[in-house]
């Protein structure tokens, strides 16, 4: 419980919102306080600016990611060093800020791996540490072997890396949290623009690795969903090789439309390339002059970091001044993990895991990322529903859900996989 | 049925254009990066627009009339025009990207929240000069004063928290946790209860001004309107405490408030995205800024209906009144 003692000593009076299940201790511990609150409108104390001058309670939040310098098409799609990191940072900064008012402290517990290492030790360690949260940007493989061993600890894993659907449905756990979307979110969002624009009829290009398999068939449930065509499936093989030569662009040029030439007609031209092996170079290569979308051309994402809309500035500006860059989808997953922890922390007036997992799990659950629309959890396989965001390199084209597509509960669940088709069972 | 509401309306609006409650309605355009001018003595026609810098939100009329103040956010001032002339007087230093402002009764100080220092800049209103500055939450918005001036309230975005803060002092004497995105903090006439819209929550808290206790928490249910989509945002009470009218956002209404019930007692359709409203000095009329429609809506106070649209700039946003 949170202890208003130690908020005395000419500092800040709390006078907390009988609003959770501690009503009546709250609201009597308010009028306790009314006493100090006199003189401490007086003193020469700046009020709330000095958390540090009160003891406060921490909040433990382990960050574990596998992050290697991998190269692009483009030398500009290479993630920099501290993609999501960054924004976990500022959210920290964000909880704590607020935590100046409740008595709360947060700490962010980092580790980075290569991807390959074992993840195994560090979860282990974390959790001996003391971090009932963990925020996660790792493989889906590597999320389940976090997600297994917090489990023993009734401890909580953070997804804001992994879009893996199968973290949703078959692989879905019940101490996992994803506020990462899952592919098929992303290319529904895509899907209902496409359809918005009623450009029908789809040629899908994708790559050989697992991860672009795994996006062009979420292209093609979104596209079985919502009506959409796909006039022909063509797969790009990864022939190795260097990504950028000297004479390179050139050869592009050429090689590219000859791939593409024997496509039937399309309206738009789909690329599913998370591997950066050719989809960067598809828009203006085409063989017909068609718009290109999915990892390349029009990009479905959580974020954008040209969003200003709906309050979005002020992160954006928060952000650039905490980092000197822009905010990526990925910087707004982990931002939106570690204020999720923070929500709940000042929603439930208190530090203790229980009360704080009780309260996310709850339907009154509700956090606010700068997407226009209060954003909640899915009961079925705890997904953050969210917008998505669709954009091209430099500025924000539309988000989805689009107007029209209808749905009984939530327009957002018109994104990824809905209650009943979900193949999620959890055991807790 | 409209058209005769609309005759009696025009009626009415005829009959109150005497010379007595002559006002005139500013309207900040936040994408046109101008202000529009309504004049109550022409049947509330568009007399003037006129440029005041880089994205205007905040708008708000000096107590005596004589000053118009507007946050241009993109241009991280707040700038004062002359009332009567529109003419550009000076800026003020609010620091950066300001958005609501507020004005203390006696038209001494100007209080303005800073979103992206998690700073209130309070600036002394004869000087120009920055008198002080006191950190609140994360992302300050919402700015109320009481009615005796003694106490300032801000709402912060992602705090989510009314910081009631002591004029003298300057210090924060209380934090009144609130529902996601408070944007709006508006004191009752009587200075017993200030009530705070919450954006992405979507209520509007009633708290106590003596216990700063939250009283009630009021929510919205529109048949057809799904729930994310109700989103309040300004709020104004009449002078005599009865009514509350809360502009609803993307949800196109404004919601009418019995404040002694807290009940909603009606939804009026206005124009889309409804953003800021502000009252006829007389009460006889209430003014809403709809971003998306690029109007401003009258409402008729007394019978609750909404009574004549005014096109407007691009994106209208904030609405301030000149007193009697």
């Amino acid at each position: 419980m949170f202890d208003l003692d130690r908020l005395k000593g000419g500092l800040v009076p709390l006078v907390l919102a009988p609003l959770m299940i501690s009503a009546a201790t709250l609201g009597s511990a308010a009028q306790g306080t009314g006493e100090s609150a006199a003189p401490a409108a007086g003193a020469a104390a700046p009020a709330a600016a000095s958390p540090g001058q009160k003891k406060l309670e921490t909040v433990r939040i382990g960050y574990l990611r596998t992050y290697e310098r991998s190269l692009a098409l483009s030398v500009l799609g290479i993630p920099p060093e501290d993609i999501g990191l960054a924004g976990a940072n500022v959210a920290i900064k964000d909880n704590d800020t607020t935590g100046s008012f409740m008595g709360q402290k947060f700490l962010l517990d980092v580790v980075t791996l290569k991807p390959g290492d074992d993840v195994a030790p560090v979860v282990e360690k974390m959790l001996a540490d003391g971090d009932h949260y963990i925020v996660t940007d790792l493989s889906a493989e590597d999320t389940l072997k976090a997600a297994d061993l917090a489990k023993a600890k009734n401890a909580i894993i953070l997804n804001a890396g992994a879009e893996d659907d199968r973290l949703r449905n078959d692989d879905c756990r019940y101490n996992v949290f994803h506020t990462a979307p899952s592919r098929s979110m992303l290319t529904d969002g895509l899907a209902q623009y496409l359809m918005w624009k009623q450009w029908r009829n789809w040629a899908l290009v994708e790559g050989e690795h697992e991860d672009d398999r795994l996006f062009a068939e979420a292209l093609k449930r979104s596209a079985t969903k919502f009506g959409g065509k796909i006039v022909a499936e063509k797969v790009f093989e990864d022939a190795g090789g260097a990504r950028a030569t000297d004479s390179g662009q050139a050869l592009v040029q050429r090689q590219i439309p000859v791939f593409l030439q024997d496509l039937p007609d399309h309206d738009v031209l789909l690329v599913a390339d998370e591997s950066e092996v050719f989809g960067t170079y598809i828009p203006w290569r085409t063989w017909i002059p068609r718009p290109v979308a999915g990892t390349a051309g029009l990009v479905p994402g959580s974020w954008h970091p040209a969003s200003e809309q709906w309050g979005g500035a002020q992160i954006q500006n928060r952000f650039e001044d905490a980092t000197g860059r822009r905010m990526e989808s990925k910087d707004m997953q982990a931002w939106t993990a570690v204020r999720v922890i923070g929500e709940a922390a000042s929603r439930t007036q208190s530090t203790d895991p229980e009360k704080i997992d009780a309260f996310i799990r709850g339907k009154d659950f509700t956090v606010a990322a700068f997407k226009g629309q209060r954003l909640t959890f899915r009961d079925w396989d705890w997904q953050l529903r969210q917008p998505v965001l669709l954009g091209t390199e430099d500025s924000v084209v539309t988000s989805s859900p689009q107007e029209g597509f209808l749905h009984q509960v939530s327009e957002l669940d018109t994104l990824g996989y809905d209650r009943p088709e979900s193949t999620c069972k959890f055991d807790n | 049925m409209r058209r005769l509401s609309l005759a009696a309306l025009a009626a009415t609006l005829a009959l109150s254009a005497s010379p007595a409650y002559a006002y005139k309605v500013f309207v900040s355009n936040e994408k046109g990066n101008d202000v529009t001018v309504l004049d109550s003595e022409k049947d509330f026609s568009v007399v003037d627009t006129f440029k005041v810098g880089q994205r205007p939100r905040g708008i708000a009329v000096s107590p005596d009339g004589t000053s118009l103040y507007v946050c241009t956010s993109d241009d991280d001032i707040i700038k004062e025009f002359d009332t009567e002339t529109h003419a550009f007087v000076r800026t003020l230093p609010s620091g950066p990207d300001p958005e609501l402002l507020v004005v203390s009764p006696s038209g001494d100080q100007l209080y303005a929240a800073n979103e992206d220092d998690n700073l209130v800049t309070v600036i002394d209103l004869k000087s120009g000069a920055r008198l002080a500055e006191i950190p609140v939450g994360v992302e300050p918005e919402g700015m109320g004063v009481s009615p005796d001036g003694q106490t300032i309230v801000n709402t912060s975005e992602t705090t989510n928290m009314a910081h009631f803060i002591d004029r003298d002092s300057q210090q924060i004497t209380a934090n009144v946790l609130v529902d996601s995105r408070p944007r709006f903090a508006q004191y009752k006439k009587d200075g017993s209860e200030i009530w705070v819209s919450a954006e992405i929550g979507g209520t509007v808290s009633v708290i106590d001004a003596a216990t700063k206790e939250i009283k009630h928490k009021i929510s919205f249910e529109i048949p057809g309107i799904r729930s994310e989509a109700i989103q309040p945002v300004g709020i104004r009470v009449t002078d005599d405490g009865t009514k509350a009218y809360i502009a609803l956002g993307p949800a196109n209404r404004v919601a009418v408030v019995d404040t002694d019930t807290y009940e909603v007692a009606d939804y009026l359709l206005v124009g889309q995205r409804v953003w800021q409203l502000a009252f006829s000095p007389d009460q006889k009329y209430l003014f809403t800024t709809n971003g998306l429609s690029n109007d401003v809506t009258i409402i008729d106070v007394a019978s609750d209906r909404a009574v004549k649209s005014v096109q407007v700039g691009q994106q209208p946003w904030g609405v301030a009144v000149t007193p009697e």
